[in-house]
């Protein structure tokens, strides 16, 4: 990955097997979010290949991609409602594009897609209307407005206060196991990282690569790199532990 | 497959949706699902349950049952949901029994808070005194909001007279630069072509009686009078006085205005006043620079077209503008200069704070703005007149 010449991180390679909940970690700044935009397509690699299923996602042409793509579903860190748009027309758009429901059927699923994140009822409102929280659990109701098999998070809990993010991390793991999703996440909140993810990614600022992963709470206390068990530990964990 | 629920005996569908409705002994009702319930496929409708239920009121449970289920995704799930609304309507119980254990779930996650009946609208459109009496209503606090921004640019001015306004010096040459050499070339191809047009019009005219030479005096007059003052004045609005919108817009959006403020800051005084100023200062020295244009524009169709001498329209354009045109055009184009920049700041200033209100702001700047230029050169053109100059 690399931005005009300049190299944010080489040689990252890792797989996301279906169903994980699948956490990129590392400080602030040493590309997580860049990882994500590529795996979603928004930025394209410097080199290398990202596959889905097998199937390359980055050399896929860019109709074949579009279909790849719709079964995504993506958080963007503050929502990125459409601000136009009321929260029910938010959720609708997915749905209009690509099935053929009729518009009451439209009205019915995102009914109950924003009753899902805990929105029921604010259908009419406009983004500029809710909170923070509110505004990112809209996002996730869009994300998952077409049944996605893969979800992406970009710091799902940041800027919410401690219940709130611990209730979007109970909605994602609800909604990991009742839709069977895989979910990406990128996120260096020790508290949620902790409770839903089960393998992992460490990207080092340093080597500008990926060093270590698996599963976060394994890491915390076996990793081989001081620096990952820092990070999980909030460099507090190796003199008070055993 | 559409909507419709496709009723197979055999409780077996190859493709599409399928649901069987059983009526047991016990006053039970079992809805048999089978077959690929995805949105692809429509979502289906509850209306038969609802009759079936109507024709035997014995019925007092529901059941769902898995009964070859091939894949499911929200489709089944809004119907779930329907048919367990219907049966907390009628007061049956209802049962998801042995369904994938993620239905139940999301049928729980989805009841899990309740609907806020209160945040819903109030839906109707207003009746039409209603609607008169707030537009009203906004207008006249449209009109306070302009009026007492006003007064805070007037107070931020008198700060400034006395030195105790806070500007970065870097913020206001920026805004000198914006408003000043970067427009000079769209001000020069539209006085240019105003110079030439004016001409073109007026030798129609002069022609029929062989005045040609005074295309000089009436391109000299048009453009120091009116023209220059005012096609400048328009077209900053929409190069300055939109960007002045959508700048202090963004800055609304992303509280960067608040945190003026809590630094006790005056954001008028730190954004408003240099960009007032700059386009105050700017204007009249593009003023002038379109007057030279606009002419020279008149002096290329008088040689080229009209067969005049160049001195001879030279000399006539001396002869025919005197100072006091100029004067006239020249204080125009300073209160235009703070007309665009005050109603560019102004609609930024209100800007709400979403990515749609910028561009709100910046419409509404322009629109604001040209039509304050053309009340004040109305009211101009009265004032002279009455003056007599």
């Amino acid at each position: 990955m690399a931005f005009s010449g300049f190299v944010v991180q080489r040689d990252v390679s890792f797989q996301v097997p279906t169903g994980d909940i699948f956490v990129i970690m590392g400080a602030s700044g040493c590309g997580k979010s860049t990882l994500l935009k590529h795996m979603i397509g928004l930025v394209e690699p410097a080199a290398g290949d990202i596959r889905y299923d097998g199937k390359s996602f980055t050399g896929a042409a860019p109709q074949e991609r579009a279909v790849m793509s719709r079964r995504f579903g993506v958080l963007f860190q503050s929502g990125a409602l459409w601000s136009s748009m009321t929260l029910a027309e938010n959720v609708s758009v997915p749905l209009s594009q690509y099935t053929k429901l009729k518009p009451v059927e439209i009205d019915e699923l995102v009914s109950l897609k924003l009753a899902l994140v805990g929105l029921g009822g604010f259908e009419d409102f406009y983004p500029s209307e809710i909170s923070g929280g509110m505004r990112k659990r809209a996002g996730l109701a869009r994300a998952i407005a077409l049944d996605p098999d893969i979800l992406f998070f970009d710091e799902p809990s940041a800027g919410l206060d401690p219940l709130s993010s611990r209730r979007l991390d109970d909605l994602i793991l609800e909604l990991r196991d009742s839709l069977g999703a895989t979910v990406v996440i990128v996120s260096h909140e020790l508290a949620s990282i902790f409770a839903i993810a089960n393998n992992s990614v460490f990207l080092d600022a340093e080597s500008r690569t990926a060093i270590d992963g698996g599963d976060p709470k394994e890491l915390r206390d076996h990793s081989p790199h001081v620096g990952v068990r820092d990070f999980l530990s909030r460099g507090e964990g190796q003199d008070s532990g055993s | 497959m559409t909507a419709a629920i496709r009723r197979d005996k055999a409780g077996k569908t190859s493709s599409g949706n399928g649901v069987e409705l059983r009526t047991g002994d016990a006053g039970a009702l079992t809805l048999r699902l089978c077959g690929h319930w995805r949105i692809g496929h429509g979502l289906a409708a509850i209306g038969d349950i609802e009759a079936l239920l109507d024709r035997e009121p014995h019925i007092r449970t529901v059941r769902a049952e898995d009964h070859g289920l091939e894949s499911w995704d929200s489709s089944l799930v809004s119907y779930l949901l329907k048919v367990s609304d219907l049966c907390a309507r009628r007061k049956l119980d209802f049962d998801t029994g042995d369904l994938p254990a993620g239905v139940p779930r999301l049928l729980t996650l989805a009841r899990a808070v309740p609907v806020k009946a209160d945040a819903a609208r109030g839906g109707g459109a207003d009746s039409l005194p209603v609607r008169i009496g707030r537009s009203v209503l906004e207008g006249w606090r449209g009109a306070d909001q302009a009026i007492s921004f006003l007064g805070e640019i007037v107070l931020g001015l008198g700060r400034m007279m006395s030195g105790r306004a806070r500007f970065r010096g870097v913020d206001f040459l920026q805004a000198l630069q914006d408003a000043g050499a970067a427009s000079l070339p769209i001000v020069t191809i539209v006085s240019l072509l105003i110079g030439l047009t004016v001409a073109f019009v007026g030798a129609i005219q002069l022609r029929q009686f062989g005045a040609d030479i005074y295309v000089a005096n009436l391109v000299g007059l048009a453009m120091t009078r009116e023209m220059a003052a005012l096609m400048t004045a328009i077209v900053l609005s929409g190069r300055i006085g939109a960007a002045y919108a959508a700048q202090l817009g963004t800055m609304q959006g992303n509280e960067e205005i608040d945190a003026l403020s809590t630094i006790g800051i005056s954001p008028i005084d730190f954004l408003v006043l240099p960009r007032v100023l700059a386009l105050a200062l700017m204007m009249p020295l593009l003023f002038i620079y379109s007057c030279f244009l606009g002419i020279f524009g008149g002096y290329i169709v008088g040689v080229s077209m009209l067969g005049l001498s160049g001195s001879a329209y030279i000399i006539q354009t001396q002869n025919g503008v005197h100072m006091i045109h100029f004067w006239v055009g020249f204080s125009k184009s300073v209160v235009f200069g703070m007309l665009v920049a005050y109603a560019g700041a102004l609609r930024g200033m209100q800007a709400g704070r979403s990515a749609q209100a910028v561009g709100v702001a910046a419409t509404s700047a322009v629109v604001t703005s040209i039509v304050l230029i053309i009340v004040v050169d109305a009211i101009f053109a009265v004032m002279t007149n009455l003056l007599g100059i």
